[in-house]
């Protein structure tokens, strides 16, 4: 029992903050989870960066002419997707352009708002909520409409399931099966700028990248099969989530200044840590057969 | 506004964007614009590293985007690289993050440091930018050859026995060199844009490289020097401008690359009848 007092700090099971933050943290990280897989094998990670970014913008948008901030993360979001598929060529080197472009001219407009924000409050802090985002603010009222987008992501990218899996790893056999692929990339990332959309909003878009690419990814290196994927990148973005708030809400008294380490340093370095396991675990099997990973094609290999 | 107190504005910026430009060109190339953004971003993580122990930051900066560089490159190895870049780039925001709820007077230097202070450029920090951007345009001429083949022909480069992992390190690291001193000028957000847009206006306007690449820089100067001109005149914040005009010259120089296309098709259309 004293053991267990050390590892929760007395009152992290009665605080208000803490079981909003367990609870949509637990989604966000589900989301991100299923969501992720896709992008990573289909090598849309600077877009899923980017969009969290671009977001944020959005989000900084809507406060400066009193809109609900939400409206503006997700009409941000939805646009750059819009605008980044319109002007995205096929392969993947012209599409990382693409995004380059949009997520550029996006970070210019911050910018901007940031500026004019400034101008009429003295909030130098407000580019680093946008960086950073903080779990443990999160309003009780925003939660079910949270979780509601949350859900619709998750469902449109679960319901679009195996025809994504299909385009994501093979386009032309999936092309040749009558499959309307460049839809399907367009609905997925819709879905992506969603569900990346309201995790920047939460918890920030450093950790929304985090959630979105790590645990996928480690998945992907360790299982095979996508359902069992899914199902492994939601365990390790759950706990990682969790034990990150766990580590967070103990760390308040920890050096050096007393109070509290930041929830997203702990979730980032549990998830990356994550990886990097699964990464060196793969070096020894690689010995008795070594494969070169095949850049373009190589989807088990994330 | 071509005062002596600007004198040093443009001469820095000036030389950011020839920097941007011809490290530009290639990143489009190689189509690593997730590492143009992740490194210097990440490097901002040092930077608040180095304030926290008292250090000058140019020493953080330089360790952190070293460090990203080696790490992308080390991770890409045996995983995809958009994959590498992302772990790496949050592993150094997080650790950004911790640096920054140690320290208590952080914020300002934060923002200028993702936003960056191009009018408040001293004497003292010229120098160093105008060398350390000479040593890594220098560097890029010196690997132009091996770089560009490995860019455009990586099984051509392999068989001529150009290794594309090393190139890929050389030129991260290059890379690096160049945002450790231009983000506290310009900072990180702009950096990237400045990359990106220009490099990629010029290769949608010239398919051969060398032309390719002086264009970029044009470019990157033209956008550089309107947007400290309009800056100054409206107060408003350099980044917006360099971002916004960017995008503006990507799109002209699709919408003129699709009109140049359809007018030849129409010429060899009239020429087969």
């Amino acid at each position: 029992m004293i053991v267990l007092r050390y590892v929760f700090e007395p009152g992290f099971f009665a605080s208000g903050p803490v079981h909003i933050a367990l609870a949509v943290g637990a989604v966000v990280a589900v989301t991100s989870a299923v969501v992720g897989l896709f992008t990573v094998m289909r090598g849309q990670s600077f877009a899923g960066h980017s969009l969290a970014d671009i977001a944020t913008t959005g989000g900084s948008g809507a406060f400066l002419v009193g809109v609900n901030q939400f409206w503006g993360y997700l009409a941000f979001g939805a646009g750059a997707a819009a605008f980044m598929e319109m002007i995205g060529v096929q392969r993947r080197r012209g599409r990382d352009v693409a995004t380059g472009v949009v997520l550029g001219a996006a970070l210019g407009l911050a910018a901007l708002f940031l500026y004019l924000g400034t101008q009429y409050s003295s909030t130098t802090g407000a580019s680093f909520a946008i960086l950073f985002g903080s779990i443990f603010v999160i309003t009780s009222s925003t939660v079910p409409v949270l979780i509601a987008s949350a859900l619709l992501a998750l469902a449109t990218v679960v319901a679009l399931g195996r025809v994504l899996l299909l385009s994501s790893l093979s386009p032309d056999i999936a092309a040749a099966r009558g499959v309307p692929v460049r839809a399907v990339g367009a609905a997925f990332l819709m879905a992506l700028a969603t569900s990346v959309a309201l995790s920047a909003m939460i918890i920030g878009a450093v950790l929304s990248t985090a959630l979105l690419i790590g645990p996928a990814a480690t998945a992907l290196r360790v299982t095979k099969g996508p359902v069992r994927a899914a199902a492994v990148a939601a365990g390790i973005g759950v706990a990682a989530t969790w034990l990150g708030i766990l580590l967070a809400y103990d760390s308040f008294y920890w050096p050096p200044a007393g109070r509290g380490w930041p929830v997203s340093f702990f979730v980032v370095t549990l998830i990356v840590g994550g990886y990097l396991v699964s990464y060196l675990r793969r070096r020894d099997r690689g010995k008795v057969a070594p494969t070169e990973p095949d850049r373009e094609h190589a989807c088990s290999v994330a | 506004m071509f005062s002596g107190l600007m004198l040093n504005t443009w001469i820095a910026a000036t030389a950011v964007a020839v920097i941007a430009g011809v490290t530009g060109f290639f990143a489009v190339l190689r189509g690593s614009t997730f590492a143009a953004h992740a490194i210097p971003n990440g490097a901002f993580a040092g930077a608040a590293g180095a304030s926290l122990l008292g250090l000058n930051p140019f020493a953080g900066l330089a360790v952190f985007s070293l460090a990203g560089a080696l790490g992308i490159a080390g991770l890409s190895r045996r995983a995809r690289s958009d994959v590498a870049t992302a772990l790496t780039f949050v592993m150094m925001l997080g650790i950004g993050a911790l640096f920054v709820s140690w320290s208590t007077e952080y914020a300002q230097e934060a923002y200028s440091l993702l936003f960056g202070e191009v009018f408040g450029v001293s004497t003292g920090e010229v120098l160093p930018i105008l060398a350390l951007g000479a040593a890594s345009v220098a560097a890029i001429v010196v690997m132009f050859r091996p770089l560009m083949l490995s860019s455009a022909l990586p099984e051509m480069a392999a068989a001529r026995g150009v290794s594309a992992r090393r190139m890929e390190l050389a030129f991260l690291l290059v890379m690096a060199l160049a945002t450790s001193m231009t983000v506290p000028v310009v900072g990180a957000l702009l950096m990237f844009s400045l990359m990106i847009g220009p490099a990629a206006a010029a290769r949608s306007l010239t398919a051969r490289p060398a032309r390719a690449m002086f264009l970029s820089v044009a470019i990157a100067l033209v956008t550089v020097w309107a947007g400290i001109a309009l800056s100054y005149q409206s107060n408003w914040p350099l980044g917006f401008f360099v971002g916004v005009l960017g995008a503006v010259f990507f799109l002209a120089g699709r919408a003129y690359a699709a009109t140049r296309r359809r007018l030849h098709l129409d010429r060899t259309a009239r020429g087969a009848a």
